[in-house]
């Protein structure tokens, strides 16, 4: 017989839950129906904590910790939703949205794009800081997909699916600060890449319009996380996936 | 394989050929001395000899830091059994005249001649910086005949690894590095880890403007270092060890490389070190000049050849580092403070500074002050102290205005806390922090709003991009001073600057993003009428956001 999970009590703004005492806060949250926004965090992929936008305050302490990387504890008294915290993700998506080209009104993705709710989930009605308004190259060479740095958030879901999930690791991040930005290859252009195998899984996965198919206007493009989400969960556990299933998912 | 290094025997002849020598002629030949011109004083100084046929009574040593670097270079003149006298400011000219008035007529140059009563030498405590100008960095002989590596070879002899883990614990030591976690409960927590394969590493990536503490540690006393990481080692179970270097330190990472040889020659690094079954192997690795590699997840992943981004804690490294394996981050300061601990006893070190900060610190002190240089206090001596009677004062008879100390992720101290004791605690309430040393002093001609966007351009530059709150943040906020400080600043700005402070500093994922505010936040916690009066009226209302 298997052996049971172990569980531990938590509470979640001051609503007390069972969580697994293997996982992180995040799983417990999601799995709990409590929606702690995030960008970077992808389920099946190696933990990032880049976006910043998942903080949460364990009781009083007064160092916020990333829900995606904390393993939760007995007894642990999470608050996801104080005004600090309020204060802080909003900040963090204006600070993303000025210092990028995120123009909804043009964008392939508007409508089916996760930076857009999580600025309309915490409630981001303008942006007090200077936009930067970059001019970064866009990457049309590829045959099937398009990449506009100027849209990236640096989430690195890309780089991580493609070389934990698709193993060909053609993504990765340049330079740093202001000016990291993602690559393809050697840094050239992402159709000379001969690693790429168009499996599009990391046009699946960006939370942005960043990544996109080729050809879609303002508003077509609709990215498949979901897809991506269950292949990862199914190699991690080993498990064999119906083609079918994969179909229908399409 | 060779015959291990006879410590004593060793010691011995070194002491005998220093006396055989009546006159000793030590000249500084560190970096800061260098760059003012400190290899033609040593070539006038040996040629000035040969010429006078005097090389059977002096001899010139080439040595590391005296301290006093604006003074630089700095030359000592020692006599057999006796008096010992410093000149600075020791160009070739002067070098000649020393040899000529003072070696052969017994004559002071007096126009050089630097007083070792003043504050400046006789407020300091020397431990790490003990052989800063006594010794000549590249001879181990040197090392070892001031007590080198006896130390280690205590441990190895007399100690069980608790036993010195205990007494570093005991010693209270903190981490040197600026943080100032327990030195003695960081080596508890690696020997403790279960492992094979355990590292220790040695944090050389010193990056704050101006600082070069531990620069001078590995370029003028690198046996030093070894003797302490050898002892980390010993203590923590770890058989391989870094020493990582920034790029920008070729000195140190040559003289580290042909210490390490030396070291390994003499049995003292290797197999079978001093003829006991430990085994250590010592590698530098050098950075690539980002730094953020400071950050000890950030440095791991450098040494392991990866992108150097910051890591998230937990796992901390003594759970899983280098490979996966156990590993064990320490400043260069602390690890050069480790065989004294040893030599000495915790107790004799506890005695020293201030109850909850042991111990002494060394500064680079730079800025407005009448003497610049690098100097080692015991925790706990006070601003003023360090600022009126060790650096002199501020030249041209202005008045002090503001002490920065933790470089870009420190504060600035105005005048009404210079009683305040340097200590992590004390620092640390006063919102700024101990950092690894960097000190800098400002008169009162300075702009504060102007500091605090030098260091947020520091920060922002050094971001290294993997977190929003600092890649995005820290360029909204230098774009924020930088119109404030162009006069074009409104309210808004400033309301809006503070808020962005408190995002980065709660939200941001390793310590070079929390700590960035604090130039700021400082600024305008004590000086914030400076802020306010570059302010525009915009005319608008002042609403919430």
């Amino acid at each position: 017989m298997r052996e049971r999970r172990a569980t531990v009590d938590v509470s979640f703004d001051g609503v007390e839950y069972e969580a697994y005492a293997d996982e992180s806060v995040m799983d417990a949250s999601r799995r709990l129906g409590i929606g702690i926004p995030s960008l970077c965090y992808l389920e099946g992929l190696s933990v990032w904590g880049g976006c910043r936008m998942c903080v949460v305050q364990i009781a009083e302490d007064h160092r916020l910790r990333p829900a995606c990387a904390t393993p939760v504890a007995p007894d642990m008294e999470i608050h996801t939703d104080t005004p600090q915290l309020r204060a802080h993700r909003k900040a963090i998506t204006e600070l993303l949205f000025a210092e990028g080209n995120h123009v909804c009104a043009v964008c392939v993705v508007n409508g089916n794009c996760e930076l857009q709710d999580v600025a309309v989930d915490t409630g981001m009605d303008h942006v007090r800081f200077d936009y930067q308004s970059p001019q970064r190259e866009i990457d049309a060479s590829h045959p099937k997909y398009i990449f506009d740095p100027n849209r990236c958030i640096v989430c690195t879901r890309c780089v991580r699916v493609c070389h934990e999930i698709e193993g060909a690791h053609v993504w990765d991040v340049a330079y740093r600060g202001s000016e990291a930005v993602l690559v393809t290859g050697m840094n050239q252009p992402w159709g000379t890449v001969d690693s790429c195998t168009w499996c599009g899984k990391c046009v699946a996965v960006c939370p942005t319009g960043a990544l996109a198919y080729q050809g879609r206007a303002v508003g077509e493009m609709q990215h498949q996380t979901d897809i991506v989400i269950r292949l990862a969960m199914a190699r991690n556990k080993g498990e064999w996936i119906d083609p079918a299933e994969l179909e229908e998912m399409r | 394989m060779a015959a291990p290094i006879d410590l004593h025997e060793v010691a011995e002849r070194e002491h005998e050929a220093r006396s055989r020598y009546p006159w000793r002629i030590k000249a500084c030949a560190s970096t800061a001395c260098l760059s003012a011109g400190a290899t033609g004083t040593v070539q006038s100084l040996e040629q000035t000899i040969e010429t006078n046929d005097l090389a059977l009574d002096a001899v010139v040593i080439p040595t590391g830091c005296m301290g006093l670097c604006s003074r630089g270079p700095l030359v000592r003149v020692m006599r057999r059994g006796g008096d010992e006298t410093m000149y600075q400011a020791v160009n070739e000219e002067v070098a000649v005249d020393i040899v000529k008035k003072h070696i052969k007529k017994h004559e002071f140059v007096e126009t050089n001649l630097l007083d070792t009563s003043i504050p400046f030498f006789a407020a300091q405590e020397r431990i790490v910086l003990a052989n800063g100008g006594v010794i000549d960095p590249d001879r181990i002989e040197g090392y070892v005949a001031h007590g080198g590596y006896l130390a280690l070879q205590k441990v190895l002899t007399e100690m069980t690894p608790e036993a010195v883990v205990q007494e570093v614990t005991a010693s209270g030591i903190r981490g040197r590095g600026g943080a100032g976690y327990p030195a003695g409960s960081k080596w508890s927590l690696l020997a403790k880890a279960p492992g094979e394969q355990k590292y220790v590493v040695a944090n050389g990536d010193e990056g704050d403007p101006g600082a070069y503490m531990d620069r001078t540690v590995m370029e003028d006393d690198p046996h030093r270092l070894i003797e302490g990481i050898a002892i980390a080692a010993y203590a923590t179970g770890a058989s391989k060890a870094f020493i990582y270097v920034r790029a920008e330190y070729p000195r140190a990472v040559e003289r580290l490389d042909r210490a390490i040889r030396v070291a390994r020659r003499n049995r003292l690094l290797g197999r079978k070190i001093l003829e006991t079954d430990f085994n250590l192997d010592v590698e530098v690795r050098i950075g690539a000049g980002a730094f953020v590699c400071g950050e000890e997840t950030a440095l791991l992943a450098s040494i392991e050849g990866l992108r150097g981004v910051p890591q998230l804690r937990p796992p901390y490294p003594t759970e899983k580092g280098l490979w996966g394996s156990p590993t064990m981050i320490n400043n260069v300061e602390t690890l050069a403070n480790i065989p004294a601990i040893v030599t000495k006893g915790a107790d004799w070190f506890a005695s020293i500074g201030t109850p909850k900060s042991t111990g002494t610190k060394v500064f680079a002190l730079a800025g407005d002050l009448v003497n610049i240089g690098l100097i080692e206090v015991p925790m706990g001596t006070t601003l003023r102290t360090i600022v009126e009677d060790i650096g002199g004062g501020i030249p041209d008879g202005k008045a002090f205005k503001a002490a920065q100390t933790g470089g870009p992720s420190g504060g600035c101290i105005p005048a009404e806390f210079l009683d305040t004791p340097v200590d992590y605690d004390s620092l640390r309430q006063l919102g700024s922090i101990m950092g690894s040393g960097g000190l800098i002093v400002m008169d009162d001609d300075v702009s504060m709003p102007e500091v605090a966007k030098f260091f947020m351009d520091f920060s922002m530059d050094e971001s290294c991009g993997k977190c929003t709150p600092c890649r995005a943040g820290t360029v909204q906020i230098h774009g924020l001073l930088e119109r404030i400080t162009a006069g074009q600043g409104s309210w808004t700005d400033l309301r809006h600057l503070e808020q962005l402070c408190a995002t980065v500093r709660d939200t941001s994922l390793c310590g070079l993003g929390q700590s960035a505010p604090n130039p700021v936040l400082s600024t305008i916690q004590y000086f914030g009428d400076e802020y306010e009066s570059l302010l525009v009226e915009s005319g608008l209302e002042v609403v919430d956001a």
